[in-house]
């Protein structure tokens, strides 16, 4: 079809194309290059109209202020205590359940696996007011168990795992069976080397997804030292009675960077992961 | 011979030898009994995560909803008082509206244009793979970082938006503070952070059409238009269909960029069922009424899950998607 078309619309067809393609650029790069100029600014440069679109000189002390305004590396701790803390509990409380739905017949498991199947699409943002309640009740905002503990396991890789262990073909687990191996080895030394892309995909999205929350840590705690990274960054929204972009843009630049860094390394996973995570 | 059928032969083959020592016998039940426990034991902890992190809560604020409760008085037993009062607020009409237009514009936009960029970007050049790990960078960072960066930009005095609308001859536009404009604000933030994951699971879904469709469609001449709507469109309904009722969900739990970029405002314009929850809850502390607007998020959710798995049952194309 294309070979059909004439030279001219072809051509057209092309400066079309590039001027598209440039436009989808710049709707996603600008804005990160606006902040990341920003935070190189200083404040004079930051309200200068017509704005600047170079500076000549980085002001790095803009990361200094960030620093002396909100604990950044105690936070940074927090935020990774809450993410890897949840991954751990995941790991221990997901790929049992996993492989006793995918590969057990057992009385009511039906109905574990239909209720499991209904929690998953109940979001934070539903069960954050009676969460909080049932925590501070019991002493626990401002802990790490109250930012870890409600995440402990996750229905979504519950129902993505059983899939993945379904497909394991019955006679590897006879043969297992066999050599007298008893279920806890069967999983461990059978299913999950052979389920390594899935949990490894579910691991990258938990990740992603736990690093970034705003919502739960900002609810759940009132204190800096718990508090996660996105939660700190925002309390840098007034620095001296008044917005401060050149210095909102610096902390936002240390909370963006590692994400980017990983997503430049890893983006076919990270993409092939969310999608799989559409898949179904 | 399976390997249960082979224990089965040899429990039965045991009896017939002589009288088994007591220890033995125990022994052998308590293994049967280790061996029956196995699945319980293995779902348990996710299982009682859930229960006590999930089905309680939910329970818990139902209960809640009808109750009056200021978190230190005593809690007075008012049956669906709450959500009488819930009805007979004005804000509370405003609220849902922002809401359900939010979720509409969002969800709507969203769906289009990443229809079209998909198809635009469905072959695996590497332009189109760069373009396709542009748009996707927003959705893996946090909201926090992309409601700030949004938030500099629609500055109304020192914003690049409205520098940028001064060089094309219009007047500026106070993004946030202008009662009339704030809500499309937000929902340009939205679909500007969620599109890329829109865009990569409908071209993964395209991918996965089968090509001979398109080369029949070809030699029948049929039009690139007609061919999207004949073949394209039925073929990726399936990951479609998942996708709106995904932004769907998304777009009615939305509070985080509500708070960051706005605080509800100005004059409620922006404030949105979540925040709403969040305001009654964690500012007046009418634990009751908050309760009572979250059973009402719950329904909302629980009628879009089963509209959708019930449209879902009744499809006959399903099975090729994604």
């Amino acid at each position: 079809m294309r070979v059909q078309m004439p030279a001219f619309r072809r051509a057209s067809g092309g400066a079309c194309r590039t001027a598209v393609n440039f436009l989808i650029f710049a709707v996603f790069f600008i804005p990160f290059y606006w902040m990341f100029l920003t935070a190189i600014k200083n404040l004079g440069q930051t309200l200068q109209t017509p704005p600047t679109f170079w500076v000549a000189r980085a002001h790095w002390e803009n990361f200094n202020r960030v620093f002396e305004a909100i604990p950044f590396f105690s936070m940074l701790k927090n935020n990774a205590i809450m993410t890897f803390g949840i991954m751990i509990c995941q790991f221990f409380t997901v790929i049992p359940a996993a492989y006793a739905f995918a590969r057990f017949k057992f009385k009511g498991g039906g109905f574990l696996f239909g209720l499991t199947l209904a929690t998953m699409m109940i979001p934070a943002q539903l069960v954050f007011l009676p969460l909080f309640l049932m925590f501070s009740k019991m002493g626990m905002v401002n802990s790490y168990a109250s930012l870890i503990l409600p995440w402990a396991t996750s229905p979504f890789a519950i129902f993505m795992l059983r899939q993945a262990f379904k497909q394991v073909p019955q006679e590897l687990i006879e043969a297992a069976k066999l050599d007298n191996a008893n279920e806890w080895k069967i999983i461990f030394k059978l299913m999950l080397p052979i389920a390594r892309p899935t949990i490894i995909t579910l691991g990258l999205i938990t990740f992603i997804l736990n690093w970034n929350d705003y919502f739960w840590p900002f609810v759940l705690t009132t204190d800096n030292t718990v508090r996660t990274l996105p939660v700190g960054i925002t309390s840098l929204n007034i620095v001296d009675g008044g917005v401060k972009y050149h210095i909102l843009m610096a902390g936002n630049l240390l909370l963006v960077a590692p994400v980017l860094v990983v997503f430049l390394f890893a983006q076919k996973q990270i993409i092939k992961a969310f999608t799989y995570m559409g898949g179904k | 011979m399976g390997n249960r059928e082979m224990e089965k032969a040899m429990d039965a083959y045991v009896p017939l030898e002589l009288p088994m020592p007591k220890a033995v016998a125990i022994q052998k039940l308590l293994r049967r009994a280790a061996r029956a426990a196995t699945p319980y034991i293995m779902v348990a902890p996710a299982i009682l995560t859930l229960c006590v992190f999930v089905v309680y809560p939910i329970l818990y604020m139902v209960w809640l909803s009808a109750y009056r409760w200021d978190m230190i008085g005593p809690m007075v037993y008012v049956g669906f008082g709450n959500f009488a009062e819930l009805f007979s607020n004005p804000d509370f009409y405003l609220v849902m509206g922002n809401t359900f237009k939010f979720m509409f514009l969002t969800v709507s936009v969203s769906i289009v244009l990443a229809l079209l960029l998909a198809v635009y970007l469905k072959a695996n050049t590497r332009v189109n793979a760069l373009l396709r790990s542009f748009i996707f960078v927003p959705y893996v960072i946090s909201m926090v970082s992309v409601a700030f960066i949004w938030a500099w930009l629609m500055n109304s005095e020192y914003g690049l938006l409205n520098f940028m609308l001064g060089k094309a001859g219009m007047s500026g536009v106070r993004w946030l503070e202008d009662a009339g404009v704030a809500m499309y604000s937000m929902i340009i933030v939205a679909v500007w952070k969620g599109l890329g994951y829109n865009v990569i699971i409908l071209v993964s879904a395209m991918h996965a059409i089968p090509n001979q469709l398109y080369e029949a469609a070809a030699l029948d001449n049929t039009r690139p238009l007609r061919a999207f709507f004949r073949i394209t469109l039925p073929m990726i309904s399936p990951t479609l269909f998942f996708l709106t009722l995904m932004n769907i969900i998304a777009a009615f739990k939305v509070f985080d960029q509500v708070a960051l970029m706005t605080g509800g405002g100005p004059v409620n314009a922006t404030n949105t069922l979540v925040f709403d929850i969040y305001q009654f809850g964690f500012k007046f502390y009418q634990l009751g009424y908050a309760s009572a607007q979250g059973v009402l998020l719950m329904l909302l959710i629980a009628v879009c899950t089963a509209a959708y798995f019930g449209a879902l049952s009744r499809r006959v194309h399903y099975g090729g998607g994604a």
